[in-house]
């Protein structure tokens, strides 16, 4: 057993890692799904974008600018998106808001097009994240480690903030009821804004942790890491967030392991790499049939 | 202190209510009673800002609030107790009130206590979730939920919906006891003889329109509203 872990530490911690990246994007879906039943299927592309902004502004400011920059420019992007394309549709069939969120994601995607070129662009090495250190004789990029920290400070900041404040109560009040909340006082769009504003806000966290150990960014680089989180968001239960960070952590973790299959299954070569995404989202069609719910999914028939 | 004047309300595509006025005197018990869809909630749900009225006005303390948002209403001081009680389950009974303070920037722990006060079983369940009290308890704590907003007016939705009769008792006693601390209120009830034993003005409302109006105890002896709404 110690042997097994020895010779896979590499991937476990890239799966920690990655799964970290994961949670800290799987909660931006789960809160919004929480508060508007609505899958933000634009939240994979915010992500992109808080890369590509971090290309473009790096490129102009040092660091320390460029970093709050992308965090703030980021919320604001999700800000607007909720204002422009979601909050008109407020009354209107939960349909016709998730096709506006494919629009939107679409719409993101061939903005990032145009702006790019289409050609990958090189993210900038952030200075500390980075740098290289060698873990029990695996050799991996500071990101790594900090990753998992991160996430679960914020994830722990988060909760305070929906536990134990006002605004927080008021998210729980308005994701159960519209009107009762409104009859409380309670400005529901506000409340829905800063749902987006912090899910876009981590998703930028996100994006400086993910793009550090993977060196380009293009247009569609958001999709494939917004799919798993959501698929960590749906495992975990959509609506929790606990259920989301656990799902990420698992889904990381089962997908760098698989990257690993070489040498836990004794199979040469990297035969099962091909798979990691596959096996995904076949966990995903699995979770649906045998618990729809989810992990901690709360127990209601009116599910997607 | 709050009137309305040939208030019209279009809902869910019908004229739910039509050329209604009536006024609710300071510190005064006033009921609307009617039967299922004469637009009595309609009415409440308008006042509170929740649907926009087709014509008409709406005036509280002198000040024109037709067609205001919910926030400014309950800002201004009227509370609406929903039909249903519609408590929040996954937060606390104390939880559920504080929020019914969201709009309040003042120190809330005297109504806290006064409201505990009002209802002790509250406090004994403070710290338990809204969804495992009982019917009784939850509509006790839907009261108190509005009360929190320091109300100058509370509007009360069927408050007697499927409660048992002794519980019902006790709701209205308590309406009355919080009338007596200076809370106007502004009911409707399907439970005609109670809410008329209780207000002072009442209201009856039949397909949208206003038929009759009268004092509480002049309304239960009235033949026309025996017949119909207190069983003969």
């Amino acid at each position: 057993m110690a042997d097994f872990f020895h010779q896979n530490l590499s991937y476990f911690l890239s799966g920690i890692s990655v799964g970290g990246q994961y949670a800290l994007i799987a909660i931006g879906y789960t809160m919004v799904y929480g508060i508007l039943r609505l899958i933000n299927f634009a939240h994979g592309d915010v992500f992109m974008c808080a890369g590509l902004m971090m290309v473009y502004l790096s490129s102009s400011f040092p660091f320390f600018i460029s970093i709050p920059l992308v965090l703030a420019m980021t919320v604001v992007l999700g800000f607007v998106i909720e204002r422009v394309a979601y909050k008109p549709l407020r009354s209107a069939p939960r349909m016709s808001v998730m096709i506006s969120a494919i629009g939107v994601s679409y719409l993101l995607q061939n903005a990032a097009l145009y702006f790019t070129g289409g050609l990958a662009k090189v993210y900038p090495e952030i200075p500390v994240l980075s740098r290289s250190v060698q873990i029990g004789g695996a050799a991996t990029r500071l990101v790594t480690l900090v990753t998992p920290f991160l996430t679960v400070i914020l994830v722990v900041l988060l909760t305070l903030l929906i536990k134990h404040t006002k605004i927080g109560m008021a998210m729980r009040a308005v994701s159960r009821d519209f009107e009762t909340s409104q009859l409380m006082g309670i400005r529901i769009n506000k409340v829905i804004s800063m749902t987006f504003m912090l899910g876009s806000l981590l998703a930028a966290v996100a994006s400086f942790l993910y793009f550090t150990n993977y060196a380009s960014v293009t247009p569609t680089s958001g999709s494939m890491p917004g799919l798993k989180a959501f698929v960590a968001a749906v495992f975990g239960g959509i609506g929790s967030i606990p259920g989301a960070v656990i799902g990420a952590f698992i889904i990381g973790i089962c997908e760098n392991i698989i990257k690993g299959g070489a040498s836990i299954f004794g199979i040469p070569g990297s035969g099962w790499t091909t798979f990691s995404d596959a096996f995904t989202f076949a966990f995903l069609i699995v979770v649906l049939i045998v618990k729809p719910t989810g992990l901690f999914g709360e127990k209601s028939v009116d599910k997607v | 202190m709050f009137e309305i004047k040939n208030l019209s309300v279009n809902y869910g595509g019908i004229e739910a209510v039509r050329d209604i006025s009536l006024s609710v005197p300071e510190g005064s018990i006033v009921t609307l009673i009617g039967a299922n869809g004469a637009g009595k909630s309609t009415t409440l749900r308008t006042i509170a800002g929740l649907v926009k009225p087709r014509s008409g006005r709406i005036e509280f303390m002198g000040e024109d609030i037709t067609g205001k948002d919910p926030a400014y209403i309950v800002g201004k001081g009227i509370t609406l107790v929903p039909e249903g009680r519609r408590i929040f389950p996954d937060l606390t009974v104390l939880e559920n009130l504080k929020i019914g303070a969201y709009l309040r920037s003042d120190s809330i722990e005297d109504d806290i206590e006064w409201v505990y006060s009002l209802f002790p079983r509250l406090k004994e369940r403070s710290w338990q979730y809204g969804g495992t009290l009982s019917g009784g308890e939850q509509q006790m704590l839907a009261v108190g939920r509005a009360l929190m907003s320091k109300p100058r007016l509370m509007m009360m939705d069927e408050p007697s919906l499927g409660l048992a009769p002794l519980v019902v008792r006790d709701i209205f006693s308590i309406i009355r006891k919080i009338n007596e601390e200076g809370v106007t209120i502004l009911l409707i009830e399907q439970n005609a003889n109670m809410a008329l034993q209780t207000a002072d003005t009442g209201y009856v409302m039949e397909t949208g329109r206003i038929t009759l109006s009268g004092k509480g105890s002049d309304l239960i002896t009235d033949e026309g509203v025996r017949k119909a709404y207190l069983g003969g």
